[in-house]
């Protein structure tokens, strides 16, 4: 097992990078700092900020994804997070949604607890597991990667789509969205156009 | 099967009638009838998953979405769900699942007896209410009503379908 380049990318530039055109896109965070890292990026009806359901994200993701395949899903998540629910990039792969990106802010840390190493960390090579996987996987480790990628979030078409962040260690001051899942929820229905009954 | 009804069609049609529109599962034997026929419907999406728990986060993005979502399992897979079953609670996210149980009725694996008996209370302690079917008469009605209570009413269901009314596993040929 060969350790790979630390990230160095700040987490919040890139992101802020990332949903600079965001369009329609719906946005589904993992819990903890991507959380605060999509919020502090600009808050929007079209977020769902997890504040557990640890290792769900991407399948919450792909829920969505299917329910709305006219619409650009994209789950921000982080390496301990994705870590925890890695069946199920076998399990969206087999669904081959078109209109689903996954993105993971790969720090190789579990920052939220004190930073304590995570498998990505110590050597796991979570892109290419989603290569051999059969997503279109890429690895990014600067802005200017960020910004040349941007567009193929908004498109439909050549999903299911997974890119993995290569951020710097270290956390950053909390960005805190609301925490009241109900209001998440009903906010986010609301803004597709269903309503509360 | 344990009865001469069709059952698991009845659940299919109940399903249908109730606008399901997503189905995910880790097969059971009890619900491999009504899984082919859930992947037999194009206009049902069907996801096989690699655990439990993935059905549950995935009912949450389906509902988000605007689409009714249902979940297969067996007893045992309970247990994985535990933690994810905090997202329905917290957002209040309707959900509906069928749950065949194992370890209670003829069941000759010990190894499924601790999960199956603990299962209806790890779903109960975690705000799931349980509807439990004996009866291959009694299934279809329970899943439209608690598809009723789910859809309708956002509450989070399982509807729990006894092993005897599922049938003994057959271990060896006879």
């Amino acid at each position: 097992m060969t350790q790979k380049k630390p990230g160095t990318l700040d987490r919040r530039a890139a992101v802020h990078e990332l949903l600079r055109d965001r369009g329609d896109a719906l946005i589904v965070t993992g819990l903890g700092s991507p959380t605060y890292d999509v919020f502090a990026a600009g808050d929007h009806p079209g977020n769902f900020y997890l504040w557990g359901a640890m290792g769900g994200a991407a399948m919450v993701g792909l829920g969505l994804a299917l329910a709305q395949p006219q619409r650009p899903v994209i789950v921000i998540t982080g390496d301990g997070e994705q870590l925890m629910g890695l069946g199920a990039l076998a399990t969206v792969v087999t669904k081959k949604p078109q209109n689903l990106t996954i993105v993971v802010l790969d720090n190789g840390h579990f920052g939220e607890t004190g930073g304590q190493v995570s498998a990505s960390g110590l050597g796991f090579d979570l892109h290419r597991v989603t290569v051999a996987a059969g997503f279109a996987a890429v690895e990014l480790y600067e802005l200017a990667q960020i910004a040349e990628y941007r567009p193929r979030l908004t498109t439909i078409g050549d999903g299911p789509r997974f890119v993995t962040l290569r951020i710097a260690p270290g956390n950053l001051p909390r960005a805190l969205p609301a925490r009241e899942g109900v209001y998440l929820q009903q906010r986010f229905r609301a803004h597709l156009g269903f309503a509360v009954e | 099967m344990g009865s001469e009804l069709d059952w698991p069609a009845h659940i299919y049609r109940a399903l249908k009638d109730a606008r399901v529109q997503q189905a995910s599962y880790v097969p059971d034997a009890g619900h491999a009838r009504l899984i082919e026929l859930l992947r037999n419907d194009p206009d049902v999406h069907t996801t096989v998953l690699t655990t439990e728990e993935e059905g549950v986060a995935l009912s949450a993005g389906a509902w988000l979405g605007g689409q009714r979502a249902v979940l297969l399992m067996q007893s045992s897979g309970v247990g994985n769900c535990v933690n994810m079953f905090s997202l329905l609670a917290n957002c209040r996210i309707p959900f509906l699942a069928l749950v065949t149980m194992r370890g209670e009725w003829g069941e000759m694996n010990p190894w499924q007896v601790p999960m199956g008996r603990a299962a209806p209370q790890a779903m109960e302690i975690m705000g799931i209410k349980t509807v439990r079917v004996d009866t291959a008469a009694e299934v279809a009605d329970a899943v439209s009503a608690a598809a009723t209570m789910v859809f309708d009413g956002d509450q989070s269901i399982a509807v729990v379908i006894s092993q005897k009314l599922i049938g003994r596993k057959q271990w060896v040929a006879k």
